[in-house]
C-alpha cells in the first residue's frame, strides 16, 4: 500500500521536472546508471562524474533544484548525462525522493541503479582492483538485489574551513578522517532496514541531542525494477525484502560504504544557505545544528580520529565487509 | 597418446573462443557445445570465427538448464563425437567456456601420460558430502522434482515436503550405487566408451532424466561402475561458496592461480583482461612458475565462506546485525566488571591496572558520563562519553568499546547508581567477568557529609537496586563468569578472591601479587549501618557488621604484610 503511494506520489511530481538534457537512448542492456540531486554542487562535479566514470558507471541522471552557479549547464555538456531541472521545493518531494523515484522508474528497470548525492563517493570491497560490474554480476550470480553502503562521514583535521577545496580535487585528500567506533544500531520495525546513528555529527552537533542525529544506513545500489520505490532518501525503499541487506544469524553480507564529504571548506557557506532555504528534513534541524556548531567548535578531529588508507583498512575496522565475496 | 577437451558454452562467447583457440594451438582436439539457448545468429558467429581451426568441431546442441539433464546430454554427445573423431585421444577433459587453462597445455598432455589408466572424476556416496545444496543428498536420487529450483523455488520445495510426508521414493536401478563430485571430470577412452556403449544405457539415462542435477552424479555415478582406478579429485580448480555457488576469480587472483597445481580454473570473470593475457599467451612455453602453494587458496575461500556463515565475533555494523543468542560472540574480547571494589579500596583502578596491565575504566555507565581510563573524553573508535548517547543504546557502547580495543582486555567498575540496562547484556556474555561485592555502596555514603535523610533515601535505592541486580546475575540462564560476596565476607579475607580475579584476568604476570590495595577505613561503620537501622531503613547487602568497636578478626592485625589499615 505504502509503496503504491509513494510510487503515485512521484507519478505526480513528475510534472515538477523539465528536461534539459536527454541521452537515454544512449543507454544499453548492461549499463550501470547513476541517479542524483544537485544544487549548487558546481565546485564537486568534476571530481564527482571522474570518479564514478572511472568505476564503471555509464550514465548520469541528475536532477537539478534551481542551482544558480553554473553547475546546470556544465552538466548539460557531459555526454554521458541526462538532466532535468525544477524550481519546485526540495522539501515537498520528499528531500527530492518524489524526483529520483519517478527517474528510476522510467529509466532503470532491470538495471543496476547507484542513487547517490554529489558529495557521497561509494566504496566497495576490491574497488581498487575490480570494476564496479564486477561487483554488479556476482551480486546477479548470488541473486542478490540490494547493496548496502552505511554514509562515513569524513572530515579534515583542523577547521573545517582551513582548507579551501579545488574544484577537480579529491576531496579525500582533505577530508581524510573518520569516526572508527561509535556507531550505535537498532532495527526498524516498520521496514525491516537498520537504522545507524553516531559518526562525528552524532559525536559533536548532536552531543546533546544525539537521538535526533542523521541516520547513516544506505542502500545506494539496487537492481531496480519499475515496482520498487526508495521510502526515505536512501535509507530504506520497498518492497520491504530490498531492505534486508545484513544478516542476523551471525554471518557477514558484503556491503560497502558512502564516504560522506560533506565537511569541506564549502560547508560553512552551504549550512547558513540551507539553514535560509528551510528546505531540509526534520525542520532542517541538521542545519540548524550546524549552523550553530559550526560558528564556534568547528573541528570534528580527535585524537582517536581514523585516516582513510583504502577500503581494506575499513573491512578490517568491521565499517564494511566482504561477505562471501573472495 | 593425447588429450581432448569439450567445452560447454553458453555465454561470454569472446572468451570461450580464445580458450578454444589456446587448446588448439596447443595441439589438443577440441568439441564445443553451445546452449541451445543462444541465438542461432549468435551461434553462426562464434562457429565462424572458429572456422580456421580444423580441429576444433561442434557437437548438438542441448537445453542447459542449471540442475537438468540437459547438460548429462550435452556432455555425452560431445564426448562420443571426441571419441569418434579423434582415435588417438586417451583422456577426455571436462570444461566449461569460463575455465581457464593455467598450466601449459603440454604439461596436462605429459601427466594424463604418465597415468594413462586413472580416471580423474570427484565420486563420492552420498553420505559423506557435506557440500549439497537445498540439503538434499540421497533424496536427489530417490525423489522427483518436476519444478525448477532456480525459478519456482516454492513449487519445488512443497513438492519435495509432499513425497517426503507420503513416503514416496523412486527404486534406484539395480547395480548402481549413487556417487556424487564435481562435474568437471577428466576420464579416459576406455572408462567413458564402456558408459557411452553400455547397453543398459537407455536404462541408466531414463534414471538419471529424473534425478536432480545430474551433472553432479550421472558419470560420477557409472564410472564406479567401469573404471579400474578412479582418482576421486578434479584436475579442475573450482571453489564453493556456501551456497554451493562457484567462486569467481579476477585479476587481483593473478598471483594466487600461478600457485595453484591445478590445470584449469574455474570459474573466470569474462572481463578478467589480466588473467587471459597472463595464462593465455604462449600455450606452450612454460610461465615463470611459481612453487605450487595451492594450500593458500583454499584458506582464502574458506576464510570467506566462515565470514559469511559466521562472521567477526563482536562486530556489529550495516551488514551484520545478528539476534539475541546468535551472536557468535556477544563481544570481541574478554573484560572484567567490578561492582564495589573501587568503593572499598583507596585507589583501586590504579592498583589493578599496574597488577594487570589491563586498561581500567571507572563507572562507564556512570549517570553523567563514561569514566574512561585516564580521564579521557574519547577513546579508541572516537568513542565519546557522553552519557546520552551511550544510554541511547548501551548494549552499542559496550560492545563498540569491545571491538575498538579488541587485543586490549579491559576492566571497569559498575554499580547500582549506573545505568542497570546494560547488566543483562553482560550477564548473557560469556566474555563477561562479573565480580560484585555486594553492600560496598554504603562505604561512600559512610564517607559523606550529606545530609543524613537524604543518605538515608539514597542507602534504600541503592540497595533496592542492588538487590535486583544480583536476583539478574542469579538467573538461570546467565552465561559470565559471575562472583559476589557480602563486603564483610569479602574484607574478611580479600587477598584470595583478589589473586583468584588476577589470575583469570592473567595478562601480565603469573607471580602472586606483592602489593595489596588498601582497604579504606572502616572505623565508625558498623555503627553507620545502626544508624540507618535506626532511621528504619535495612541495610543488608553488605552482610552482619556489628556495631563498634570493630570485631576482633578484623583484617590488619593478622594480615598485615597485605593490609595496612589506615
Amino acid at each position: 500500500m505504502q509503496r503504491k503511494r509513494w510510487r503515485i506520489r512521484a507519478f505526480r511530481k513528475r510534472r515538477e521536472l523539465r528536461p534539459v538534457a536527454n541521452r537515454t537512448d544512449q543507454i544499453r542492456a548492461s549499463d550501470i546508471l547513476l541517479f542524483s540531486t544537485q544544487r549548487n554542487e558546481g565546485i564537486r562535479l568534476p571530481y564527482f562524474l571522474r570518479y564514478y566514470r572511472d568505476m564503471g558507471v555509464s550514465h548520469f541522471f541528475f536532477v537539478d533544484n534551481d542551482s544558480t552557479d553554473g553547475s546546470l549547464n556544465y552538466l548539460a555538456e557531459q555526454p554521458d548525462v541526462s538532466v532535468w531541472t525544477t524550481r519546485a521545493s526540495y522539501k515537498r518531494a520528499r528531500f527530492g525522493v518524489d524526483w529520483l523515484n519517478w527517474l528510476l522508474m522510467q529509466h532503470a528497470h532491470g538495471h543496476w541503479a547507484l542513487t547517490v548525492d554529489p558529495d557521497e563517493l561509494f566504496l566497495y570491497p576490491f574497488c581498487d582492483t575490480r570494476p564496479l560490474s564486477a561487483l554488479t554480476d556476482w551480486l546477479d550470480a548470488s541473486s542478490i538485489k540490494s547493496f548496502s553502503a552505511m554514509l562515513l562521514d569524513m572530515y579534515p583535521k583542523g577547521r573545517i574551513d582551513q582548507h579551501p577545496y579545488r574544484t577537480g580535487q579529491d576531496p579525500l585528500e582533505i577530508a581524510s578522517w573518520f569516526d572508527a567506533g561509535n556507531y550505535s544500531i537498532q532495527k526498524n520495525p516498520q521496514f525491516g532496514n537498520l537504522w545507524i546513528q553516531g559518526g562525528p555529527r552524532a559525536r559533536v552537533f548532536f552531543a546533546d541531542k544525539p537521538k535526533l542525529a542523521p541516520a547513516l544506513n544506505k542502500i545506494p545500489l539496487v537492481k531496480w525494477d519499475r515496482r520498487y520505490a526508495y521510502v526515505s532518501s536512501t535509507h530504506n525503499l520497498l518492497p520491504r525484502g530490498l531492505n534486508q541487506v545484513y544478516d542476523e544469524w551471525g554471518g557477514e553480507k558484503a556491503s560497502g560504504l558512502l564516504l560522506h564529504t560533506k565537511f569541506l571548506s564549502t560547508f560553512s557557506e552551504k549550512a547558513e544557505e540551507e539553514l535560509d532555504r528551510g528546505q531540509h528534513y526534520g525542520a532542517s534541524r541538521e542545519y540548524i545544528a550546524y549552523a550553530e556548531a559550526v560558528r564556534d567548535k568547528p573541528d570534528l578531529w580527535c585524537k582517536w580520529s581514523e585516516k582513510y588508507i583504502n577500503w581494506r583498512q575499513l573491512e578490517i575496522l568491521g565499517l564494511m565487509s566482504k561477505g562471501n565475496w573472495a | 597418446m593425447s588429450v581432448g577437451v569439450i567445452l560447454l558454452v553458453h555465454t561470454a562467447f569472446d572468451r570461450a573462443e580464445q580458450v578454444a583457440r589456446h587448446w588448439a594451438q596447443g595441439g589438443r582436439p577440441v568439441v564445443i557445445h553451445v546452449d541451445a539457448k543462444v541465438p542461432k545468429d549468435r551461434f553462426r558467429t562464434f562457429q565462424q570465427a572458429l572456422a580456421d581451426l580444423p580441429d576444433v568441431l561442434f557437437s548438438r546442441r542441448h537445453r542447459c538448464e542449471w540442475g537438468t539433464w540437459g547438460l548429462v546430454a550435452a556432455s555425452q554427445d560431445a564426448s562420443e563425437l571426441m571419441l569418434e573423431r579423434f582415435a588417438d585421444v586417451q583422456h577426455v577433459y571436462l570444461s566449461s567456456g569460463s575455465c581457464l587453462p593455467l598450466r601449459p597445455v603440454d604439461e596436462l598432455r605429459a601427466y594424463l601420460a604418465d597415468r594413462p589408466r586413472t580416471d580423474f572424476i570427484e565420486s563420492a556416496t552420498t553420505a559423506d558430502v557435506p557440500w549439497t545444496v537445498g540439503g538434499l543428498d540421497h533424496e536427489r536420487f530417490t525423489l522427483q522434482f518436476p519444478f525448477s529450483w532456480r525459478k519456482h523455488r516454492y513449487l519445488f520445495d512443497k513438492f519435495v515436503d509432499l513425497q517426503r510426508a507420503t513416503g514416496y521414493a523412486r527404486r534406484i536401478p539395480e547395480g548402481l550405487t549413487p556417487h556424487m563430485g564435481s562435474q568437471w571430470w577428466c576420464l579416459t577412452r576406455k572408462t567413458l566408451s564402456a558408459i557411452l556403449n553400455d547397453p543398459e544405457r537407455p536404462r541408466h539415462d531414463r534414471y538419471f532424466r529424473r534425478v536432480w542435477i545430474p551433472d553432479e552424479s550421472y558419470f560420477q555415478t557409472l564410472a564406479r561402475l567401469y573404471s579400474t582406478q578412479i582418482e576421486s579429485r578434479s584436475l579442475t580448480l573450482s571453489k564453493f561458496d556456501f551456497q554451493g555457488k562457484p567462486h569467481i576469480f579476477y585479476d587481483d587472483h593473478l598471483q594466487l592461480l600461478r600457485r595453484s597445481d591445478c590445470f584449469v580454473a574455474r570459474k573466470i570473470w569474462p572481463q578478467a583482461n589480466r588473467l587471459y593475457e597472463a595464462f593465455l599467451t604462449d600455450p606452450n612455453t612454460a610461465q615463470q612458475r611459481q612453487e605450487p602453494n595451492p594450500g593458500k587458496i583454499d584458506r582464502i575461500f574458506a576464510k570467506a565462506v566462515d565470514r559469511r556463515t559466521r562472521g567477526r565475533p563482536g562486530l556489529y555494523m550495516q551488514s551484520r546485525f545478528p539476534r539475541m543468542g546468535w551472536e557468535n560472540g556477544v563481544t570481541a574480547g574478554k573484560y572484567s566488571v567490578f561492582q564495589g571494589f573501587a568503593e572499598l579500596f583507596v585507589g583501586f583502578e590504579d592498583w589493578l591496572a599496574k597488577s594487570t596491565g589491563a586498561q581500567v575504566h571507572g563507572h562507564l555507565y556512570a549517570p553523567d558520563r563514561a569514566e574512561f581510563a585516564g580521564g579521557e573524553t574519547v577513546i579508541a573508535g572516537a568513542l565519546p562519553d557522553n552519557a546520552l548517547a551511550r544510554d541511547g543504546n548501551p548494549k552499542a557502547f559496550l560492545t563498540n568499546l569491545l571491538w575498538n580495543t579488541r587485543g586490549e582486555r579491559q576492566c571497569f567498575q559498575y554499580g547500582p547508581a549506573d545505568n542497570p540496562k546494560v547488566l543483562r547484556h553482560m550477564t548473557l556474555d560469556p566474555n563477561a567477568q562479573i565480580s560484585v561485592i555486594s553492600g560496598a555502596w554504603a562505604v561512600p555514603l559512610y564517607q559523606s557529609n550529606s545530609d543524613f535523610a537524604e543518605i538515608r533515601a539514597e542507602a534504600a535505592r541503592l540497595q533496592r537496586i542492588e538487590a535486583k541486580m544480583l536476583d539478574e546475575l542469579r538467573k538461570p540462564d546467565v552465561k559470565a563468569r559471575i562472583r559476589t560476596w557480602t563486603m564483610a565476607d569479602f574484607i574478611e579475607a580479600p587477598m584470595e578472591p583478589l589473586q583468584t580475579l588476577i589470575d583469570e584476568i592473567g595478562q601480565k604476570n603469573a607471580r602472586r601479587l606483592a602489593e595489596a590495595p588498601r582497604l579504606v577505613d572502616l572505623s565508625g561503620f558498623g555503627q553507620f549501618l545502626q544508624n540507618l537501622k535506626n532511621q528504619g531503613m535495612h541495610p543488608y547487602l553488605m552482610g552482619d557488621f556489628p556495631v563498634d568497636p570493630i570485631p576482633r578478626n578484623r583484617p590488619g592485625s593478622s594480615r598485615k604484610p597485605y593490609l595496612v589499615r589506615k
